[in-house]
């Protein structure tokens, strides 16, 4: 874009001002006129070559050597500004691709969406936000016909987009398998031979899956490699590590599942999450995982889902509010 | 067809010399010193192209003074090994620019007009052309 007379006719005034007073109300109003040569995008050659006409205008009798070092520093100009143009081409490029993902990640949204379902006698509370604009973990609510709860929750090794999709992939499984075959180890076996079909090698995904019986107060699950999920107990006032063995998904496509159960009383909590809760960090170390199990043992009295997001607020603070991975906690209390 | 003036680009001062073709072109039909800055950019862009990838070539310039418009043009071909993939060399930010905004796409921002055609193991023709205002 060129200069306009306008501009020019100030920019000269200016000039003519700091050169006649030294005076700094002409600096301001020079730095004033460049800030909207920036915003309308003109070349620094261009201003390097106002300047210039501006001097011979004002003083015509300068010398040759001094018009051509002038010229010389408009030839050097150039190349700088090519540089500059460069940028403002890619800086929009970026932010045509930030406004394509946040399009995709609220895509992703709907796609996971997933309801807190309302079973008596259990309290559930659930925060899931991802590092950068999509989410690679997941988590998703299963009613069964006999009146279980299914759980599942699950995280990509990775973040962004690609671990996005692939959770994508992974929910439309999970809805297709038939409700006869909802035990977690047969989900595991199945979503195990998907993953293995489809997913790059190189993206391991760990999963955590539990079924909830009211009526036998049984929790049965299965895991592939997932972080392991505790279990407070009410009566003890502990906490025990929910441990369950099992290969990540997609690593052979063979692998058979255990499926492990454990009898849930009254008080006691489920806590499930993924290894962006467990590795927050507090400047450059790694929190223990007691710290996040001192945080839930004190919100402890508190409805489920304040419990997850004071956690959440705790460990968000902590790392200056910049999230180094996808974060989920998931909490369920057995009320009565 | 206006009559052409041509440089060979072999060795790296050959660059130079078209430079000075160009500039003294583009004074000559009454270009301003800002633009005449511009294509003498330009041309040095596309001369070290010529000299880096493809060897040798030249870079030739047209007046065009027709009724309707005048300005120059400049052509760069060489005998090279061509350009596979132009949509690449012509994005921001890719290779040969190394992030100086030169290459080709800034060639085509410091011009009014830029065309270029490319074969495998054939060669290279690049056109661009500066209106004069």
């Amino acid at each position: 874009m060129d200069v306009v007379k306008s501009d020019a006719a100030n920019y000269k005034n200016f000039l003519k001002e700091f050169i006649e007073t030294q005076n700094e109300r002409a600096l301001y109003g020079a730095e004033q006129i460049i800030k909207t040569f920036i915003k309308r995008n003109i070349s620094p050659e261009e201003i390097v070559n106002l300047h210039i006409l501006a001097f011979a205008e004002l003083y015509p009798n300068i010398t040759p050597e001094v018009h051509r070092a002038m010229n010389f520093l408009l030839e050097t100009m150039i190349s700088y500004g090519m540089a500059l143009q460069e940028y403002q081409a890619l800086r929009e490029k970026q932010l045509e691709l930030q406004s394509e993902i946040s399009v995709a990640a609220s895509m992703q949204e709907t796609l996971l969406l997933t309801e807190k379902p309302c079973i008596s006698g259990l309290d559930i509370g659930v925060i899931s936000i991802p590092a950068q604009q999509m989410n690679g973990d997941y988590h998703h609510f299963m009613k069964g016909k006999d009146g279980s709860l299914g759980i599942a929750i699950a995280d990509v090794i990775g973040k962004g987009v690609p671990a996005a999709l692939c959770m994508s992939m992974i929910k439309y499984s999970v809805d297709s398998f038939p409700e006869e075959a909802m035990s977690p180890q047969m989900i595991l076996n199945s979503l195990n031979r998907v993953v293995e079909r489809n997913v790059d090698p190189s993206m391991f995904i760990t999963m955590f899956y539990g079924q909830y019986h009211p009526d036998s107060e049984m929790l049965t699950y299965a895991s592939a490699g997932h972080e392991p999920g505790f279990h407070y107990c009410a009566e003890t006032d502990t906490f025990s590590e929910i441990k369950a063995k099992g290969l990540v998904l997609g690593v052979l496509p063979d692998t058979e599942y255990q499926q492990y159960e454990r009898k849930i009383n009254k008080g006691d909590m489920i806590i499930l999450l993924t290894d962006g809760v467990t590795e927050c960090r507090n400047g450059e170390e790694f929190i223990e995982s007691d710290e996040v199990l001192e945080r839930i043992h004190e919100f402890r009295h508190l409805p489920a889902q304040e419990m997850v997001e004071k956690v959440y607020r705790y460990f968000e603070r902590m790392q200056d509010f910049h999230l180094r991975d996808d974060f989920t906690l998931l909490i369920f209390k057995k009320r009565v | 067809m206006a009559l052409q003036s041509c440089v060979n680009i072999k060795k790296e001062w050959d660059i130079v010399g078209a430079r000075q073709m160009g500039r003294d072109i583009a004074r000559e039909m009454g270009f301003g010193t800002v633009d005449q800055a511009r294509i003498a950019t330009a041309i040095s862009e596309l001369a070290r192209n010529i000299y880096l990838y493809a060897g040798s070539g030249k870079v030739c310039f047209e007046k065009i003074d027709t009724i309707e418009k005048r300005g120059m043009c400049m052509i760069a071909t060489d005998a090279g090994p061509g350009i596979v993939d132009i949509g690449q060399v012509m994005e921001d930010g890719f290779t040969t620019s190394s992030g100086l905004g030169a290459g080709l796409p800034g060639v085509r921002r410091l011009m009014d007009e830029f065309d270029i055609k490319s074969a495998k193991n054939v060669g290279t023709e690049i056109k661009a052309i500066k209106w004069l205002r």
